[in-house]
């Protein structure tokens, strides 16, 4: 099991995660907007998350801490 | 009574960096100051200190402020045009509040001039040289033990008030040969712990940096550092007075040019010329409580120069305009005899005694 | 157990970079590098001028601005000064490849025993958008607004080919950081420059090929499609100067 901890309020919402993540789980909300006024990413399948870390690799702000 | 050794103006200048613990040397040919960068290429590595000739003055400077920044003592010598050159890291090295020595050992100008001595860098020295507001303390001997001693005294400074310190010499003064005693006092080392050295972990990161993007910050960076700068200008004014006591014509000269002075001073007494010579030692803090205490009695200064008249305006600003200021300049490499100057005496006196 | 977080050299504050800019990215790889060498107590960053010009306020390591360009200079005179600090400086286009041309290629020549990572983006970001020496020809900019026209501005300048030709530099490689195996590799050959000072080798040069979604005019997703179908054919990856690598062969 992986755990993804974001920081949402840091999220760009630039979306380099959403296009690395080899499961498709990650979208940007276009429902919310964070404290910066960005649509930050979010999980939408914590289930098949396998704690690859692509999204973290990605991200330019160092907001996805990965577990497993 | 110190042992005393025959030395060329700019090898005193290097020889005494090394006395006062400069290990960092970073530099670039260019006449006439290349016998510095010569010197040092032979000992600093007998030393275990660096020496490295850069790709150009820009680099040099930067190497220094790299240097400056790590809490070494580090210097840099160059000659008119390479100092223009170096104006920006200038800048940024006052901007910083680094310490550092830059030697500016001048030759004629503008452009690439000539290569024969002149002080027409007076204005670059004593007005910062780069852009900002800031100073340096600018320093000019007129002797070799000066070149020596000055450069101890320019290392201290710098590490005291945290500002970079400019000597300016020229090409006479810098090839010269005098006796030297290199039986100096150095200042006991001052703590660096804004400089950038690693933190061990154990404290927060140093950033040595000049920039302030918010205006209020900028404007109080600067209105710190000037109150820093009016302390200096109260403590740090260096001047010679040679028989200005009842002089009623005052010669200001500086570098070779006091040496020059001084001569036509003493021939002008032996005529019966109630005459005196001030030579200002540091240029910046121009030592206006020098010439504030001779407005009071003296009726003409003349400053001799080698520019095309710079240093006037200072000594006009500290007379406050109360008596005249002449001049007695010459540019492009020559420099004035003793007679020329001693004309310039004589005319003066007449002046005053006839009454116009 | 944690597999990835940030690293412990990168200052817990927000970037101000654009969404998407790929600075972030390699911020973040010179600090897992600083982090997994154990160096951050003897490493000293030099920021340039340029979009990362606040880089000082990024890396939890003393740091110290440098003017446009002089960077390896300065980084020269630190190191000379405690060759025991590890010493890097982080360069964009402008900084290393107009104004300060010269400072590179004498700090490769001398093989300075520093690192150099540099944001090869193709425009000068910071600005607003101007030709970069490294500009594509063709590209659009605000000072190329008809396209980079070779016969007016000439060709752009490769770095990593053109420091290869020096005896001096020690490990020259170009990267990229568009997708997640190429951050990976990229993250290598960080690791690997600041290793070769670490072990006295001298000069190294990480030359990462990165985007600027804003001043192309792109979402950065599109801009790392762009590094793929211009960048890389222009400057193609892969290590360009690897010399204990030739010594031992």
């Amino acid at each position: 099991m992986a755990k993804l901890t974001f920081k949402r309020d840091n999220c760009k919402g630039c979306g380099l995660c959403v296009d690395a993540c080899p499961k498709g789980i990650l979208e940007i909300d276009a429902e919310s907007i964070n404290l910066k006024g960005h649509h930050p990413v979010k999980l939408v399948d914590e289930e098949a998350c396998v704690g690859c870390a692509s999204c973290a690799t990605m991200c330019p702000d160092c907001i996805i801490k990965v577990e497993r | 009574m110190a042992d005393k050794v025959l030395m060329k103006g700019n090898e005193a200048l290097a020889e005494a960096a090394i006395l006062a613990g400069c290990r960092h040397y970073f530099g670039y040919p260019i006449t006439p100051q290349t016998e510095i960068a010569a010197f040092m290429a032979k000992r600093m590595p007998k030393i275990g200190g660096t020496f490295l000739q850069a790709e150009s003055e820009i680099a040099a400077i930067n190497m220094v402020y790299g240097a400056a920044a790590a809490g070494r003592r580090a210097m840099t010598s160059s000659s008119s045009p390479g100092i223009s050159l170096k104006g920006e890291g200038i800048s940024y090295i006052a901007g910083c509040d680094l310490p550092c020595l830059i030697v500016n050992v001048q030759r004629g100008g503008p452009g690439l001039g000539g290569i024969q001595p002149s002080q027409s860098d007076y204005f670059q020295a004593t007005r910062g040289g780069g852009h900002g507001d800031y100073h340096l303390i600018v320093i000019a001997p007129a002797s070799v033990q000066e070149m020596a001693e000055l450069t101890v005294k320019s290392f201290d400074l710098a590490d005291k008030y945290r500002m970079p310190v400019m000597i300016l010499a020229d090409g006479t003064i810098g090839q010269m040969m005098e006796p030297v005693s290199l039986d100096i006092h150095v200042a006991d080392p001052v703590e660096k712990p804004w400089a950038v050295t690693g933190t061990k972990k154990e404290r927060e990161h140093n950033i040595i940096n000049s920039l302030y993007l918010q205006p209020d910050k900028l404007e109080q960076v600067n209105f710190e550092r000037f109150k820093k700068y009016e302390v200096v200008k109260a403590n740090e004014q260096m001047a010679e007075e040679f028989m200005t006591d009842d002089a009623d014509v005052i010669v200001t000269a500086f570098g070779i040019a006091a040496r020059v002075a001084k001569n036509a001073v003493r021939e002008a007494r032996k005529n019966g010329i109630k005459a005196g010579l001030i030579r200002p030692i540091t240029l910046w803090p121009f030592p206006e409580k020098t010439f504030g205490k001779a407005a009071e009695h003296a009726k003409v200064i003349i400053s001799a120069e080698l520019n095309m008249g710079q240093m006037v305006e200072d000594i006009r600003l500290s007379v406050k305009d109360r008596i005249p200021v002449d001049l007695c300049i010459r540019t492009g490499g020559m420099i004035m005899s003793p007679g020329e100057v001693y004309e310039a005496i004589e005319k003066a006196d007449k002046k005053i005694k006839g009454g116009i | 157990m944690v597999v990835m977080e940030r690293p412990h050299s990168l200052v817990d504050i927000p970037l101000h970079y654009c969404p998407g800019c790929t600075h972030g990215i390699v911020h973040r790889l010179v600090a897992e590098a600083i982090d997994e060498l154990d160096i951050e107590g003897r490493t000293i960053g030099i920021a340039p001028v340029g979009c990362s010009v606040m880089a000082y306020d990024y890396f939890n390591c003393d740091m110290i601005e440098a003017a446009h360009g002089r960077a390896p200079a300065v980084a020269t005179g630190v190191k000379r000064a405690n060759p025991d600090n590890i010493v890097f400086t982080y360069q964009g286009d402008g900084d290393l490849a107009s104004i300060g041309t010269a400072e590179t290629v004498h700090a490769a020549a001398r093989n300075e025993n520093i690192t150099v990572i540099f944001i090869n983006n193709a425009i000068y970001g910071m600005t607003g958008g101007q030709m970069a020496p490294t500009s594509l020809p063709g590209q659009v900019t605000q000072t190329s607004p008809y396209g980079r026209d070779v016969k007016l501005c000439g060709y752009p300048v490769k770095i990593c080919e053109m420091l290869s030709q020096l005896e001096g530099p020690e490990y020259l490689e170009r990267v990229t950081v568009n997708s997640v195996s190429n951050v990976r590799k990229a993250k290598k050959a960080i690791k690997k420059a600041f290793q070769n000072q670490v072990e006295g080798k001298g000069f190294s040069l990480i030359e990462v090929v990165s985007s600027c979604p804003t001043n192309w005019g792109m979402s950065p997703k599109d801009a790392l499609k762009w590094i793929d179908d211009n960048m890389i054919p222009y400057y193609p990856l892969g290590v360009y100067k690897d010399r204990s690598k030739e010594e031992e062969a």
